[in-house]
């Protein structure tokens, strides 16, 4: 195995956005300039991070950090987990929250929150703001209503977007650091307090931008998750 | 002592109800079919179990569709339950899911009708318990952000609440779901088709079918019964937009629970179904055939798959429906289009044989048909034959004059003698020369072009 790599990173300049449950009145939420992975971590570097912490096995690791599912698709070689060759450059996981953030913290590094990640993410590939592109949130939206087809090598396309950052739709989802702190409540038709950053889906009066249902669709998938939870279209990158 | 063993009896009575109810598993069909009535005279914890599922199927041949669903059908698994059961509810997403689900039953009493407590990541597997105290037929549906796209994705079917006094058995019980569908591409359009958002929105649909495609229920998957039974359809529309104009072409419902509720309506040619709502309709079925069951909005039905059958086997009973009993010529004086004045617009003149031909073609159809038949061949001793006519094909000339002054009195064709009345049909030159030119090119006649010229010089 070669030496790990660390991820590249990518200078993301400070600026402002408003974030979907934020209503038209109120100021637009600041983000400070940040580096973020221009890249998703890979299972191979995954693998790098668990063979120097070995408290991160499969095997090893406490069950209120994960759950059964965690690195449920490497192969189980000699008594380690490791993945197989050809998945090696993919994007890692079904990994939790803890194991993710313990990744980043490894490298020096943290997950990004949530503000930083939909900052980022607006972009398309000319626009620092996408939204106003006609096809830019539908593409996403079709992503979305795609069933989550396994990662292979010959589907992944690179992706980069207007800050250079590779991958943020299409592959798979992100953990945040704070993805929990804006919540849906299961109940998606009568959230309407500004205050808990509740929100009714489609046609929302508080929410900023009622047209943006990728954005409500993040949200709402945020919301389902806990810390330990692991998923097959659940990834990460990190920030610093 | 009597007080005694009174107080006993009604401690023990007492506990008695306190006591856990039985428990039993549902029992979940996949539409069209439903599960057998309910025979327990009193209440019962019921366990459900369902899963969300993302898969892609087939809404119509050729185009594909990303259903999001309950069990993996559309509509969902049918649920059956009786009024004042304990129900404990259990919601999986399948781990290939990319998107978390949750379940409103329009028959649970409670926040979000059960929204709130079962939303899932996918993976994973969410339980929450419900009473069931009001009996009817119920939409459940999925309520996760945005909620339209995940029921307009296919997440519903019904669940139906027994009163306590059970429903009167009858033979055939079916299930039956509508929703509107909304694609990028136009109705038939080939491929993969994703969801539109904006069609969805001004309630544009592309599709309008019952139990998630095109054909659910029709040829080999067509529902059965016999002549003589009662069939009762468990009617459902889970929308999302759509209101059903609910009909079986042929048959009348004798009796319909109104939106699924108590009250009883009779005699009912068509009933609405609600956008997440549902009816009972119950009938007899008193003659054998094909029963259409359509959304009388009916070009959902023709042109968007709003569209099932019911094939009924049977002895035929003449005097309730006696078929075609006769097929007759009607033909008044003056068959051609009666002008009825105003502004008509010129009609476009045949500019070649083959013109002449196709607009002959229609003159043919409109005018001579009815006598002289679709194939020509007339009919024996009424109207001569106009296929490879020796009248005709040795002049064509007397088609041109017969046309334009009528025939009267005997004349033989191909050795046998028609003496009948042929009237003047009053066509224009222009329609007169297409006729005769598409009847001379037309089921084995000589051929060649009858002109403007050709009319004219026969005098009028």
């Amino acid at each position: 195995m070669a030496c790990p790599q660390a991820s590249e990173m990518v200078s993301i300049a400070g600026g402002e956005y408003r974030p979907l449950y934020i209503n038209k009145d109120f100021p637009k939420t600041k983000v400070k300039a940040f580096l973020l992975d221009i890249d998703l971590v890979t299972n191979q570097q995954f693998y790098q991070f668990v063979r120097r912490n070995l408290q991160w096995e499969k095997n090893q690791i406490p069950s209120i950090f994960t759950e059964e599912g965690y690195l449920k698709h490497w192969s189980n070689k000699s008594e380690h987990w490791q993945p197989n060759v050809q998945i090696e450059d993919l994007p890692v996981t079904n990994v939790s929250w803890f194991s993710a953030d313990a990744f980043c913290r490894a490298e020096g590094k943290r997950l990004l929150t949530v503000d930083e990640w939909e900052y980022v993410a607006r972009a398309s590939k000319k626009h620092i703001n996408g939204n106003k592109e006609e096809s830019y949130n539908q593409r996403i939206l079709d992503w979305y209503s795609k069933p989550q087809s396994s990662l292979a090598s010959s589907t992944l396309k690179a992706n980069y977007n207007f800050w250079g950052v590779n991958q943020l739709h299409g592959v798979v989802w992100e953990w945040t650091e704070d993805f929990n702190s804006s919540l849906v409540n299961g109940e998606s038709r009568n959230d309407s307090s500004i205050d808990s950053k509740l929100f009714c889906a489609a046609g929302a009066a508080g929410s900023a931008d009622p047209s943006n249902y990728a954005a409500f669709m993040r949200f709402g998938f945020r919301s389902s998750l806990q810390a330990k939870f692991t998923l097959g279209s659940l990834g990460f990158r990190c920030a610093k | 002592m009597r007080i005694f063993l009174l107080l006993i009896a009604v401690t023990f009575i007492g506990n008695l109800n306190a006591a856990k109810l039985p428990v039993e598993k549902a029992i979940l069909t996949a539409p069209p079919m439903v599960p057998p009535q309910i025979t327990r005279k009193h209440p019962a914890k019921v366990i459900i179990k369902m899963e969300t599922v993302e898969k892609i199927g087939t809404i119509t041949d050729g185009v594909e569709y990303v259903y999001w669903s309950f069990d993996g059908t559309v509509p969902g698994s049918f649920i059956r339950v009786r009024e004042g059961d304990e129900i404990e509810f259990h919601l999986s997403n399948n781990p290939e899911s990319k998107m978390p689900h949750n379940i409103d039953l329009h028959a649970v009493t409670g926040p979000g009708g059960g929204a709130t407590s079962s939303f899932t990541a996918s993976g994973h597997t969410s339980v929450f318990s419900f009473k069931a105290l009001n009996p009817g037929l119920f939409i459940y549906h999925c309520a996760t952000a945005p909620v339209g796209m995940h029921i307009a994705n296919g997440m519903y079917g019904l669940i139906l609440v027994e009163p306590k006094e059970g429903m009167t058995p009858v033979d055939k019980e079916y299930y039956v779901v509508q929703g509107d569908f909304y694609t990028k591409g136009k109705y038939g359009e080939a491929g993969l088709q994703a969801f539109d958002m904006q069609k969805a929105i001004n309630e544009e649909p592309d599709y309008v079918v019952f139990n998630g495609s095109v054909g659910s229920m029709v040829g080999d998957k067509a529902l059965t019964a016999h002549k003589g039974e009662t069939v009762r359809l468990f009617v459902g529309n889970g929308g999302p937009n759509l209101v059903s104009s609910f009909h079986v072409i042929g048959e009348i419902f004798d009796k319909v629970y109104i939106e699924g509720g108590t009250a009883i309506n009779k005699n009912v040619q068509t009933t609405l179904v609600p956008a997440g709502g549902s009816a009972i309709v119950e009938f007899k079925l008193d003659v054998p055939g094909n029963f259409i069951m359509v959304d009388h909005s009916i070009f959902r039905a023709f042109n968007k798959g709003a569209l099932g059958i019911i094939s009924v086997d049977g002895d035929k009973e003449p005097d309730i429906y006696s078929g075609k009993q006769a097929d007759k010529v009607y033909l008044p004086e003056g068959s051609t289009v009666q002008d009825v004045g105003g502004k008509t617009t010129k009609a476009a003149f045949a500019q070649s044989k083959s013109e002449r031909i196709r607009f002959g073609k229609r003159v043919y159809e409109s005018n001579c048909q009815a006598c002289h038949q679709a194939d020509g061949s007339g009919i024996k001793s009424a109207f001569p034959p106009l296929a490879i006519s020796d009248y005709l094909n040795n002049d064509p000339k007397l088609a041109i004059k017969a046309i334009q002054q009528g025939l009267r009195g005997k004349i033989t064709v191909n050795g046998e003698v028609y003496d009948s009345e042929m009237p003047a049909m009053r066509l224009s030159h222009e329609d007169t020369a297409n006729v005769v030119t598409y009847i001379l090119n037309s089921w084995g006649n000589k051929g060649g072009e009858v002109t403007l010229e050709d009319v004219a010089n026969q005098g009028h």
